[in-house]
């Protein structure tokens, strides 16, 4: 009976352990161990476990390499370009197909099921889409848009795309004015071409997901509020810009943050798609990761990256997890 | 009740996995050969000790990507994790020393190269590479040529140009300021894989600084920022301006196949080249020729493939005897015809392999071999990847100084450079 007792009583605990202990060693023990080794002189085959001096040479060291400051300005750019481009659209598709169109079901699924594709499989089609030699610059040839061109006298339009080292909109001259030490950065700070076609191709694999979040948003507004604000007066644009957007305000932070987080640690995608691309125009910490460790077995760098990765997703999360908890209590 | 039945089941068929291995011995080879030509050299070995030992299993445990790109970060998982295949590929020099031989993974074959009088069938330079401490860790399969400078003939002869035994590179900057004026691109390259780029680089380096220095570059007594280096840095950036427009989207084979059908002329690469132009039905000779790339001429700038064996080899008679099959002289023959190489032993029979690598015997034979840093036999594998980095950053934006110091700075810092 006194058995039975103390079994009732810490029921809870007993079903919840294995699961904490799986994730006390699998996650927070792991990262753990990766910050650990971040420290140490561990950067041949050989296990090294010893500590740098100073230890945080590697994190030093990091910073200062022109690519992993590439790979940071690329994570950013490269996040704001695929989550403008995604929000929008998918807030489009959403508001499109709200609107009790026929065939609502057929385009519900057609723009969702690039979901369910592995980026892998998303990254090698865009990669055959961009090829500058293959891809939709023979489009430009097809539909005599070149021809015209070269008839008005101007050059024919062939863009490199993933192939392209240009940066545009460069901000180091800005930028060496409001920060003087912004002056030891290596590299060109602005937006890598190269980037933007693999934005569009996560976009058109995500915007679909975004569609799905937000019609499930839509579908939650009663249409009492809809009529309410249509005999006050509004019109169809002003009822979106007012009334329905604001509300579905909590659908699009949750959406922000799933899709920073994709953003932040993509890999598969732009490694399938790009690789690090012209003059790294197209490398993601991820990317720097995996190479460091497992190619250059560097271990103590590519786990430093990962430390950083870690760090960057958590100040996204956990601000977002702390509001949520508040909102609960 | 139930659970025990299930542990039972568990256990019976854990025995029984146990009774299957000892009934069938078994070897891991390991390697990254899967593309056509390579996969049937390796098969071609394979074979012939499937017939001399049938009672042995043969894993072919390969997995694909260039140059070993894919295979080395699931092999260094398993060494790490101790569960070894018995023989691995590697290339010789400091990917075998660095990460196989000094942490402990590989074997000494001291017994097995006495007993087979390998010493006197492979050339000193070569034993030297694959030896610490007078003892050899890897049988070598093949050996290519990393600094041949290929051209499409028929191109070079439409706009009156011919090439002899050798070229220096002022002749070779003349023929492609000339060809620059032309519709075809004067050099080829395709640098999806940076590596492609970095071959050029490094036959550059050699020709510039010549085989002494280069030897230099990665005992510290030459440092990435001396005059003669910096020289070499500049012919290399000079190079740049006459390759084809979309070497960034092409893939290094792809540029063999654009020099093939002739819209670029000259290729600074390694002679795994031959095997593309011989594939795309080019004739030696007539359709396309070669020379050594300026200023290497007598030296072999040299990739070498060979296998270890496992200090903790699961199955070591085993591997010993795959191990004495890849060193016999008929093996290494059949090998490299199908891979088109030049075998590592001296005593190949010559007649068997046609122009081009019987002209590469005869660099080889001149005695000079130098190590490959693109390959991972010059230097350790963090500078490998430093310098595919620093060539990523300058074919982009050509700052030689930069570049010259990155090198330099990354030799100090992977334990190198002076």
């Amino acid at each position: 009976m006194a058995d039975k007792h103390w079994y009732t009583r810490h029921k809870g605990i007993l079903i919840l352990l294995p699961s904490l202990l799986l994730t006390a060693i699998f996650i927070y023990g792991f990262i753990g161990s990766s910050f650990f080794f971040s420290l140490t002189n561990w950067r041949t085959l050989a296990v090294d476990l010893s500590l740098r001096d100073p230890l945080w040479q590697t994190y030093a060291e990091m910073l200062a390499m022109p690519r992993f400051q590439a790979d940071l300005r690329n994570t950013l750019v490269f996040t704001i370009l695929f989550i403008g481009f995604a929000i929008t659209i998918g807030l489009g598709l959403a508001i499109l197909l709200d609107r009790q169109i026929t065939g609502k079901g057929f385009f519900r699924n057609t723009f969702l099921f690039p979901y369910a594709l592995s980026f892998i499989v998303t990254g090698v089609v865009w990669r055959w889409i961009f090829n500058p030699e293959t891809g939709i610059n023979l489009f430009f040839d097809i539909l005599g848009i070149n021809q015209a061109l070269e008839a008005a006298g101007f050059d024919p339009l062939a863009p490199g795309w993933t192939t392209d080292p240009t940066i545009v909109f460069s901000v180091n001259q800005l930028l060496s004015h409001i920060w003087p030490s912004g002056n030891a950065f290596q590299i060109e700070w602005g937006i890598p071409v190269a980037l933007i076609p693999v934005a569009i191709a996560a976009t058109w694999q995500l915007s679909g997901f975004v569609m799905a979040m937000y019609l499930g948003g839509l579908g939650g507004i009663s249409p009492h509020l809809r009529d309410a604000a249509r005999i006050d007066g509004a019109g169809e644009f002003r009822l979106y810009r007012s009334v329905i957007i604001p509300m579905l305000n909590p659908i699009t932070i949750s959406t922000l943050i799933i899709l920073i987080h994709v953003s932040l640690k993509i890999f598969d995608l732009v490694f399938s798609m790009s690789g690090v691309g012209p003059g790294f125009a197209t490398d993601v910490p991820a990317i720097f990761v995996f190479e460091m460790m497992f190619k250059a077995a560097r271990y103590n760098l590519g786990a430093a990256a990962s430390i950083v990765m870690l760090v960057a997703s958590s100040l996204i999360i956990v601000p977002y997890l702390m509001h949520t908890f508040k909102n609960r209590e | 009740m139930r659970i025990n039945l299930l542990l039972v089941v568990l256990f019976l068929s854990a025995c029984q996995s146990n009774n299957q291995a000892d009934l069938k011995k078994q070897v891991e080879v390991f390697s990254w050969w899967t593309s056509g030509s390579e996969a049937a050299a390796l098969e071609s070995v394979l074979e012939t000790y499937r017939a001399l030992y049938p009672d042995v299993e043969v894993v072919n445990a390969s997995i694909a990507g260039g140059g070993g790109s894919a295979a080395r970060p699931v092999l260094q998982t398993r060494l790490i994790g101790g569960i070894p295949p018995d023989t691995w590929q590697t290339h010789h020099g400091a990917e075998l020393m660095g990460q196989y031989v000094a942490p402990g993974f590989a074997a000494s074959l001291k017994d097995l190269y006495a007993a087979e009088g390998w010493h006197e069938l492979f050339s000193p330079s070569l034993i030297d590479m694959i030896s610490n401490d007078g003892e050899p860790y890897l049988v070598v399969l093949n050996l290519h040529r990393s600094n041949t400078l290929w051209y499409n003939k028929p191109v070079l002869t439409e706009y009156g140009f011919s090439i002899g035994e050798s070229l220096d590179i002022d002749e070779l900057f003349e023929i492609l300021e000339q060809l620059n004026t032309t519709d075809v691109s004067p050099m080829c390259m395709g640098d999806t894989g940076i590596w492609a780029t970095g071959i050029m680089f490094e036959n550059t380096l050699l020709g510039t600084i010549g085989p002494d220095r280069y030897l230099g570059l990665w005992n510290g007594t030459t440092s990435f920022m001396d005059t003669d280096v910096m020289e070499a840095i500049r012919i290399y950036d000079r190079l740049l301006d006459y390759l084809n427009s979309d070497h960034a989207a092409l893939s290094w084979d792809q540029a063999a196949d654009k020099m093939a059908s002739g819209d670029c002329v000259f290729y600074s690469m390694g002679d795994w080249a031959y095997g593309e132009f011989i594939r795309d039905g080019l004739q030696e000779n007539i359709d396309f020729g070669w020379v050594a790339h300026p200023g290497s001429d007598g030296i072999h700038l040299l990739v070498t493939d060979g296998f270890t064996m496992a200090k903790d080899a699961p199955n070591p008679q085993e591997t010993l005897n795959m191990l004495r099959v890849m060193g016999d002289r008929v093996v290494q023959e059949d090998f490299n015809l199908l891979k088109g190489s030049i075998c590592a032993r001296n005593d190949c029979d010559r007649s068997r392999f046609g122009p081009y690598l019987q002209w590469a015997m005869d660099e080889y034979a001149k005695g000079v071999a130098v190590p490959t840093v693109i390959h991972g036999s010059a230097a350790p594998a963090d500078f490998q990847q430093a310098l595919n980095d620093a060539l990523t950053d300058f074919v982009v934006r050509r700052n030689k100084e930069a570049f010259a110091k990155t090198l330099a700075n990354e030799a100090k810092v992977s334990g190198f450079g002076s």
